[in-house]
């Protein structure tokens, strides 16, 4: 696949981890072998074949309902998988926890949520430590300087500095999503897992927010999995797609993927693939999944 | 008692009041309970209301009355029937999935239901000893009246223990508070981590009805907590405020009663409420305030996030 390229902008801030060099053996940093998922009895898919590299950006699309949240799930090892093998950073899902950066898909944070947006980035470095950190001054702990500094820099990197003091009920959706990506960045992981991020997002906050997490797949070498409903605002961006259909999918590059014959063929009704004069794919006639949209509800409840 | 039958009425000069009041054991004991409790119920209200399960707080507090009048009932002291009422009433609502977080309505008026009704077995109780009518005002609106040094002392260890629980379990439970899905995406036991907190909670609650009654628990549990958190949005700054106003409420409740001659659940909830709107108008006023200063300081700060 595509090698890391070095991208430098001007105003780019400094990248704080050096990608890894294309001579490095590169093992999949998430590898699937004919999985397969479950959820009550109904099968949501079945014999994905899946391996994404180092550095890679990867979007699972689909319909609504089909079971794109459910594979990110799996990958973290909330859920188990029905059949098949999966892989996260080399080892079984759930045990690599701390490498893994996750944003779960939802609408927004409680307008009166009185905490302030840098709490929530710094509970990403340290949340599930135990114990209450000790009310000592930063000045006298080392340990507490490396804290605050790696926050006031992953904060600097997603560009939002600006409004981290503030508490994060009174952000506007695209901030509160920046300090989110901040909070799934701050211990610096390997793999990045985002649902459906650009959701809820204006469309100019799409491009901004989708341009960032781009950038952050390419110049610190952070491998991105990324469950869209819109490819659009993505495309320029990616390497791979995965389309989710119920029962199956395809995975490839997205000029292979999103066209008329493969959608066609992996959802077995006439589909089209149209592209507009900017560029950007239209799918027509893409059957929506049963209606049972129990995925999408059941976000913080049970897994 | 009244202003006229006091020993010595109010002075306007605070120690030689506090030196009136404290010549009395049983104030000793009240004001010793009275900070116990205030510490204990501002920090687990804190956590409470950043939860949203002040309903689940509010059931525990009901269930706390049934529990006292039981106990009364079976000749034993109020205590055991308070903590065994809210603790086990903490760990009914924990078994009910995501119970008292408002998610579904289903399960709120499960709560609910269960809560009415236990508060009609407590009125039962109540009738049933008969020679317990007069108490039943203490019960609902609270006394600080007969604290033993026993009493005070159970409190405390109590407290201790909770305080002690919560402060292990602090910084995960805050995460699960905010952020659940990623909490449990980074590996933090969130179902189990609520019902530890559900049974802490209930602790607190058993604590905080013998001072202020079953019905105005929330004086102590819900207000200062939530002043706290609308003065500042910095957890430690904002938990450390909420200890302070619960504290000053319980103060000066105390006093207020030991002069007049109505229940000290009154005042505690009377300040307390003061407090709360005060720190909803001076945020108003700083909102205010900031919207006024942020058209000349917003373009400086813009420049500075870019550079």
């Amino acid at each position: 696949m595509s090698t890391v390229k070095p991208v430098t902008r001007p105003g780019d801030p400094v990248r704080y981890r050096v990608p890894g060099q294309a001579a490095e053996p590169r093992f999949p940093v998430v590898s699937l072998r004919g999985a397969g998922v479950r959820v009550g009895d109904r099968t949501l898919w079945s014999g994905v074949e899946l391996d994404v590299g180092a550095g890679e950006f990867v979007a699972v699309l689909g319909p609504n309902g089909v079971g794109k949240s459910t594979l990110v799930k799996m990958l973290l090892g909330i859920l188990p998988p029905a059949a098949g093998e999966v892989r996260v950073l080399g080892e079984a899902p759930g045990r690599a926890g701390q490498r893994i950066g996750y944003l779960p898909q939802r609408r927004s944070f409680d307008a009166s949520l009185r905490i302030r947006g840098i709490d929530i980035v710094r509970l990403g470095l340290d949340g599930d430590r135990w114990g209450v950190p000790l009310p000592v001054p930063a000045r006298f702990s080392a340990r507490r300087r490396a804290a605050r500094d790696r926050i006031a820099e992953v904060v600097e990197l997603v560009g939002a500095s600006a409004y981290a003091h503030r508490p994060i009920g009174e952000c506007s959706g695209g901030e509160q999503q920046r300090l989110l990506i901040a909070q799934a960045l701050v211990r610096d992981p390997e793999l990045l897992l985002l649902d459906e991020p650009l959701d809820s997002l204006d469309l100019s906050h799409q491009g901004a927010v989708a341009a960032l997490i781009g950038r952050i797949c390419r110049e610190a070498g952070v491998s991105v999995v990324m469950v869209a409903h819109d490819v659009n605002p993505i495309l320029p961006w990616l390497d791979r797609v995965v389309y989710i259909a119920e029962g199956g999918a395809v995975a490839g590059r997205p000029q292979e993927v999103i066209t008329t014959e493969t959608l066609s063929r992996l959802y077995g009704v006439p589909v089209e693939v149209l592209r507009t004069s900017d560029g950007r794919l239209v799918v027509v006639g893409q059957p929506e999944a049963p209606a049972v949209h129990t995925d999408r509800h059941a976000e913080g409840g049970k897994p | 008692m009244n202003w006229a039958d006091a020993s010595a009425g109010w002075s306007w000069n605070p120690v030689t009041d506090l030196q009136q009041i404290w010549a009395f054991p049983f104030m000793v004991n009240a004001f010793r309970a009275g900070t116990v409790v205030a510490v204990l119920a501002a920090v687990m209200g804190w956590f409470m209301v950043l939860r949203r399960q002040s309903f689940a707080g509010h059931t525990l507090a009901v269930v706390s009355f049934p529990g006292a009048a039981f106990a009364t009932l079976l000749g034993i002291g109020a205590g055991f029937g308070y903590f065994a009422f809210c603790v086990g009433g903490a760990l009914v609502i924990a078994a009910i999935p995501r119970a008292g977080q408002g998610g579904s309505g289903q399960e709120s008026a499960l709560t609910g239901t269960v809560q009415a009704f236990l508060l009609a077995c407590g009125f039962l109780f109540v009738a049933l000893y008969k020679g317990f009518l007069g108490g039943v005002n203490s019960l609902l609106f609270g006394s600080f009246l007969g604290i033993t040094t026993l009493q005070v002392a159970v409190l405390t260890i109590v407290a201790a223990a909770a305080l002690g629980a919560l402060t292990v379990i602090g910084r995960p439970l805050l995460f699960a508070s905010v952020d659940e899905n990623v909490a449990t995406g980074r590996g933090v036991p969130v179902r189990a981590l609520s019902v530890v907190f559900l049974v802490l909670l209930g602790t607190a609650t058993a604590e905080a009805s013998q001072i202020t009654g079953t019905l105005l628990v929330f004086a102590l549990l819900v207000m200062p907590a939530a002043a706290a958190q609308q003065l500042t949005a910095r957890p430690a700054l904002s938990l450390a405020l909420s200890v302070l106003i619960a504290l000053a409420v319980t103060w000066t409740g105390l006093i207020a009663a030991y002069y007049s001659p109505y229940p000290i659940g009154f005042y505690v909830t009377t300040f307390a409420f003061s407090v709360y709107v005060l720190a909803r108008a001076t945020r108003a006023l700083n909102t205010a305030v900031g919207r006024h200063r942020f058209a000349g300081a917003g373009a400086g700060a813009g420049a500075g996030a870019v550079a």
